[in-house]
């Protein structure tokens, strides 16, 4: 199965992801795809078209939103699903039923972006200290180390 | 309510049996291991945050600082993303000159894992052996790119330093050498008992956990799982050179072994068809300070496995988003399946053979204390405690032991 083939699946499948799909070059495949409809395209994508890897998640901060982008591989083919997510509710759920491997990607998540994963078994946080603050999530772009704060501050008196 | 019979005994963040700091939590029952905690992030050092308040030209030097042996891996797998995004088509001798760099990178890199591994098993002359000849290929990088590591010969749209003559007849000698000297290593792990006896059956991973956990690079092909980017997403000059994946069916250190050693007598072919093609023509293109808006994925083919770098630009001159998702990351999960139900003391070696790197893994360091935004320095002493109350959290106390013994010593 080619690019354009998953492409016209994809689209035929699921009627919100019309215009949706962008090849931007050979074996390369994005998606933008709403949050509420995340859990059937994921498992098309896995059980029908195939992608048996998750490579990473990455976290995206959009000012208006947030996003989270699942890197999802076959053979040379990446298969990347954006998903926005309101910055008021940050809720979505953890893909490690599908992937094992999410765990690491969607605590990342957590600690950089505050993107709460519903579902997530208990254990360690990665990568930030156990005694970083509540609430700071430094990936945000509103967030600024406390050094560079400082600088600026420097910078203005 | 925890079993009487089992111990959990605390390995790292500092260890002697580790070279960088991440954090075992081992419960034992006898000598055998019954379960494992990772914890990581102690060299977090904001490397992504860090890469969206500068240029992209500075991004690639900090990118390559990810890692202090796959650094050719991160900055190429930058460099092609940046490229990608504004429509640099780099000139073949780069794309040629990318890719002998990332094989003699190679090389060095799975010398190094067979040292360590050797080391790991008491192997010392292993060590010593594969070291020196290291050093072939560490020569190699320094006369062709003017460092032994770190080597700065990327930029956005190509290469920074050409290739003489008398370097290319340079690295074909040191591929002979090398070449003569991995067949004997061969040889060495198809021969030598104790070192197959020590390897075999030692951290398991079968091919459906492989796949499960995501596991890369030679430590999934080791269990039979057929996947190189080089092959898959072709990148640099890869789509134009004739190579094997190496795979293997042992699922355990020693087929880890075996993988990285037949790697390297790929790498030499490689290197050999690379210089034997050798495009001329300039080395690098014109790029444009500022990138257009895009995003794309860019993958590579590291030492360790994949390495993924996901970039977004916004059309100004520094990225919007940064993404690098090490090998490590990939692997480290499968570690504590191989490590549960083995023996403890084939923990060192399990964990080297995925050959991580967990300064890649990580990318921040804490420098001022976020509570009251003022650098502290800590005492001894309250670090001393907070160490003691930090362990006792997870279970482990010694302070019954440090009183017995302290009535010994009298004090």
């Amino acid at each position: 199965m080619d690019e354009q083939a998953i492409k016209q699946r994809l689209e035929e499948n699921f009627s919100f992801l019309k215009d949706k799909v962008m090849i931007t070059r050979p074996r390369r495949i994005f998606v933008d795809v709403p949050l509420e409809n995340f859990k059937p395209v994921l498992e098309y994508a896995y059980s029908v078209l195939g992608f048996k890897a998750l490579s990473a998640i990455t976290g995206l901060d959009e000012v208006t939103r947030l996003a989270a982008m699942y890197h999802l591989a076959k053979a040379g083919i990446m298969l990347n699903l954006k998903v926005p997510i309101p910055r008021n509710d940050t809720r979505i759920d953890t893909i490690t039923a599908y992937f094992p491997s999410a765990d690491i990607f969607e605590r990342e998540l957590v600690d950089l972006f505050g993107i709460q994963v519903q579902g997530l078994a208990e254990g360690p946080r990665y990568p930030l200290t156990d005694d970083w603050p509540k609430n700071e999530f430094p990936l945000r772009k509103d967030w600024k180390s406390s050094y560079k704060q400082g600088a600026e501050e420097a910078d203005h008196a | 309510m925890p079993d009487p019979r089992d111990v959990r005994v605390p390995i790292g963040p500092q260890h002697p049996a580790l070279k960088e700091p991440e954090s075992f939590l081992i419960t034992l029952r006898g000598e055998k291991i019954t379960s494992v905690n990772i914890r990581m992030g102690y060299n977090h050092r904001g490397i992504e945050k860090a890469c969206e308040e500068r240029t992209y030209i500075q991004d690639l030097y900090l990118i390559e600082r990810v890692c202090g042996i796959c650094s050719h891996a991160h900055s190429t797998c930058f460099v092609q993303a940046v490229e990608e995004i504004a429509g640099l088509e780099i000139p073949a001798r780069a794309k040629y000159i990318r890719t002998l760099i990332a094989e003699l990178e190679r090389v060095h890199s799975h010398l190094l894992w067979l040292g360590v591994a050797g080391h790991e098993i008491g192997f010392d002359t292993l060590l010593m052996y594969t070291w020196r000849d290291r050093e072939v290929v560490m020569d190699l990088l320094a006369s062709i790119t003017g460092n032994r590591v770190n080597y700065g010969i990327n930029t956005i749209g190509g290469v920074r330093r050409d290739l003489d003559a008398s370097q290319i007849e340079e690295t074909l000698k040191a591929m002979d050498i090398l070449e003569e000297r991995t067949k004997y290593y061969v040889g060495i792990a198809q021969e030598e008992i104790t070192l197959k006896k020590r390897l075999s059956g030692v951290g398991k991973l079968s091919y459906e956990d492989a796949l499960r956990f995501g596991a890369v690079g030679p430590t999934g092909r080791a269990s039979g799982v057929a996947r190189d980017v080089r092959r898959d997403d072709p990148y640099a000059a890869y789509a134009e050179i004739n190579f094997n994946v190496i795979t293997d069916n042992h699922c355990d250190v020693y087929g880890r072994t075996v993988v990285r050693l037949k790697e390297l007598l790929e790498a030499f072919s490689i290197i050999r068809q690379l210089l034997k093609k050798f495009p001329d023509g300039p080395i690098v293109v014109k790029a444009p300070r500022k990138i257009p808006a895009g995003e794309t994925v860019s993958r590579y083919e590291a030492p360790r496995g994949e390495d993924l770098h996901y970039v977004r630009a916004n059309g100004t001159e520094k990225p919007e988003r940064v993404k690098v998702r090490a090998p490590t990351l990939a692997n480290v999960q499968a570690v504590s399946h191989m490590l549960e139900d083995g023996y403890l003391a084939d923990m060192p070696i399990v964990v080297a053979a995925i050959d991580p790197c967990f300064s890649c893994t990580d990318r921040m360091s804490l420098v001022s204390n976020l509570d009251n935004h003022r650098t502290d320095v800590l005492p001894w002493e309250v670090l001393r405690r907070r160490g003691i109350e930090h362990y006792k959290k997870q279970g482990v106390d010694f302070s019954v032991l440090n009183k017995k013994l302290a009535n010994v010593l009298g004090k």
